[in-house]
């Protein structure tokens, strides 16, 4: 058991309509400092909601086990007080705000979470070079950041602006909830790459995925199988290319 | 005025408004203060004014009105001309050059809406210009100013643009303590003259605001207004305009920002007289706690008002299940050859953006304002003046 991530029997549920649903079953799960772990799954078996609830969503009930992350209950903060404390969460379907400005956005978020970690704010212009040089890496156009936040963008380039937010927050632990879905060959590497630069002893990132190609770019130091609601294997990245040929049959029955 | 004294109710405060008004008028013995059963102040109670014995109210000095004035943010530049309970602050006060100082005339009584009525009984002094012919008189800031307890004002305002003049109004109220403001203001616009009238409605959380604008408009000319409707325990901001010849051209817009137990209101009456005439209404209310918000507005279509271009829009943002908007879109045409377009919307904040931002570590109260601001954002943009608009914006969620 690391000091890093660590979740214990984790079990959640969703209200549907006024009758509840179990999503989450028992997760198992740790992460060690420095570490990049993958959960691979079928559709609907409990990945994004295992993201939400680590970063907070409030639609979710936790209905047992536990969740410490730096040694802190995370079940018990505020989503923005475990930003703060460095979790990030890259959406599978990014939020549009309409009526709000792209670059006022992030500089507002770059800024609430420097606050929160006792750094000094950025002014207008230092973060305007930052973002500028961030942009650049990411091959996204400056126009993106005029407009507002996510409307209008591809779903390519809504990916892009979650990797973008990723990149100005410094987390210690990302969560990439099929960051690589929708994203054409070149963006895909690039988006690798901003993960990748990343990596450090004190970068962690969980990495949700339904494709191997893109842990032929970030490799993992383990791969997890997710299925209804608990991860049923674990493994090194070998588990995501017998994923890829094999399909999920073979650990649904062992799991059975 | 048979419908307003058959359901209105005497009061204590009819009573002292009655006393006051005496020795000039004799409009208000007949009348009583509407109740809810008069239509048009069905959803805008006026019970919480009808206990009080309203007073004259004494003169502000120049220092108590400066200090004043600096709770909200106004503009810097142009001249400012200021009312302190009801009188003129000599010292404080200037016009732009060239705007010429003109005697009160009568007016039209609108004797079927209360504030005009009120304000015809006790109105006296009062900002009467005249913006001559294709002058450019820039921004003038009028400044209405309250202090005191059970005091109440009826200013009598009359701004005339003549052809082709213009002129910026920034119209901020404000005040301590329990007071009833309500002014009046006849506006005249003459051939291809524009006013653009903006307004910073932000009266003490005690006061009344009973307001009454007053608009005719000439060919070609341009009513372009903006409220910031943000004070005050009941207040009313209601416009009754005219375009009179063709092509012209008016903007009634709005954001109603109301918190507490607070009621605001905007109503509106838009009359298109005249063929060839464009209409435009965005009015946007943000509502918490248990606070109420109203808009009644109106547009009417005179039977020669042929190719007339209407739009009104009006939307709800409900923060809190016990705050409650009333919504009233009235279109009454008789011409058939327009284009009138209406529409209106509740709504509450949206859990997965308001969870977006805080993923991010934007503080829950941060993001709401966020939030709040956007949904205000295409309504605030209608305040062409960008200096002016910022200074509304500073004034949202104060
Ligand atoms: N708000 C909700 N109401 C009802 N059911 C929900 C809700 N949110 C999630 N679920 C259900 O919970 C289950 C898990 O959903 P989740 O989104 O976590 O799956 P996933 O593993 O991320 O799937 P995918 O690979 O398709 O993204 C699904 O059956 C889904 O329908
Ligand atoms: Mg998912």
């Amino acid at each position: 058991m690391s000091d890093f991530l660590n979740i214990c029997g984790l079990q959640a549920r969703i209200d549907a309509d006024g009758t509840p649903k179990d999503i989450l079953k028992g997760i198992d799960l740790d992460i060690p400092r420095g570490e990049v772990h993958a959960i691979m799954g079928p559709n609907g078996s409990g990945k994004s909601t295992l993201s939400y609830v680590l970063s907070g969503r409030e639609d979710y009930e936790v209905t047992g086990g536990s969740a410490t992350f730096k040694g802190q209950d995370l079940l018990a903060l505020d989503p923005e007080e475990r930003a703060a404390l460095g979790v990030f969460l890259a959406f599978q379907s990014p939020v549009e705000l309409p009526g709000v400005n792209n670059a006022n956005f992030l500089r507002t978020a770059v800024n609430a979470v420097r606050r929160a970690r006792g750094e000094d704010e950025l002014d207008a212009i230092s973060f305007l070079k930052t973002v500028r040089a961030e942009t650049k890496h990411l091959s996204m156009s400056d126009e993106m950041l005029k407009r507002a936040v996510n409307v209008g963008f591809s779903g390519g380039e809504k990916k892009r602006n979650e990797v973008l937010q990723m990149r100005l927050l410094q987390p210690s632990l990302a969560i990439l909830d099929e960051t690589d879905s929708g994203l054409d060959i070149d963006a895909l590497r690039i988006v690798a790459e901003g993960v990748n630069s990343l990596r450090s002893p004190d970068f962690s990132a969980l990495v949700i995925t339904h494709h191997q190609r893109l842990l032929d770019y970030i490799v993992p130091d383990r791969v997890h199988v997710m299925a209804k609601g608990r991860i049923i294997h674990s493994g090194g990245p070998e588990v995501a290319k017998i994923l890829e040929k094999q399909g999920y049959t073979q650990f649904l029955e062992a799991a059975a | 005025m048979s419908g307003q004294s058959v359901a209105g109710q005497t009061s204590a405060a009819l009573d002292a408004f009655v006393e006051r008004a005496a020795a000039r008028s004799t409009v208000l013995a007949g009348t009583g203060i509407p109740t809810r059963r008069v239509e048009a102040w069905r959803y805008t109670p006026l019970r919480s004014i009808t206990e009080i014995v309203w007073k004259e109210a004494a003169p502000l000095d120049a220092a108590s009105a400066k200090n004043l004035l600096d709770k909200i943010a106004y503009p810097a530049n142009g001249h400012l001309f200021i009312f302190g309970n009801g009188r003129e602050v000599t010292s404080l006060s200037s016009l732009p050059e060239n705007v010429l100082r003109t005697d009160a005339e009568a007016v039209d009584p609108l004797e079927d809406r209360f504030s005009a009525v009120l304000n015809g009984a006790l109105g006296r002094d009062g900002l009467s210009i005249r913006v001559p012919k294709n002058v450019d008189a820039g921004l003038l800031t009028l400044a209405t100013l309250h202090q005191g307890s059970a005091i109440s004002t009826h200013l009598r305002h009359r701004i005339v643009l003549e052809e082709g003049a213009s002129l910026t109004l920034f119209d901020a109220n404000v005040g301590e303590g329990e007071y009833l403001s309500n002014p009046r203001f006849d506006i005249i616009l003459a051939e291809g003259a524009r006013l653009r009238h903006v307004k910073h409605q932000s009266e003490a959380e005690n006061a009344a605001h009973l307001a009454i604008i007053n608009v005719e408009v000439q060919g070609n000319a341009e009513y372009d207004s903006f409220t910031l409707n943000g004070g005050g325990a009941v207040a009313r901001h209601e416009v009754v305009t005219t375009l009179a010849a063709p092509h012209a051209l008016v903007h009634v817009n709005g954001v109603q920002v109301v918190n507490g137990t607070r009621l605001n209101d905007l109503t509106s009456m838009i009359h298109h007289a005249a063929p060839d005439c464009n209409s435009r209404q965005t009015v946007k209310t943000v509502l918490s706690d248990t606070a109420q918000g109203v808009f009644q507005g109106k547009i009417l279509v005179d039977r020669v008002a042929q190719k007339t271009d209407g739009y009104q829009m009006n939307q709800a943002l409900l923060l809190s299940e016990k705050a409650q908007i009333n919504s009233k879109p009235e279109l009454e045409i008789y011409a058939d050859d327009v284009k009138c377009s209406h529409g209106a919307t509740v709504g509450a904040l949206d859990d997965e953006q308001l969870f977006y931002l805080r993923s991010r570590g934007v503080p829950e109260a941060e993001a709401r304002d966020i939030l709040v601001t956007a949904f205000l954002t295409d309504a605030l943009e209608l305040v062409a003046d960008e200096a002016l608009r910022e200074l509304l914006l500073k004034g949202l969620f104060s």
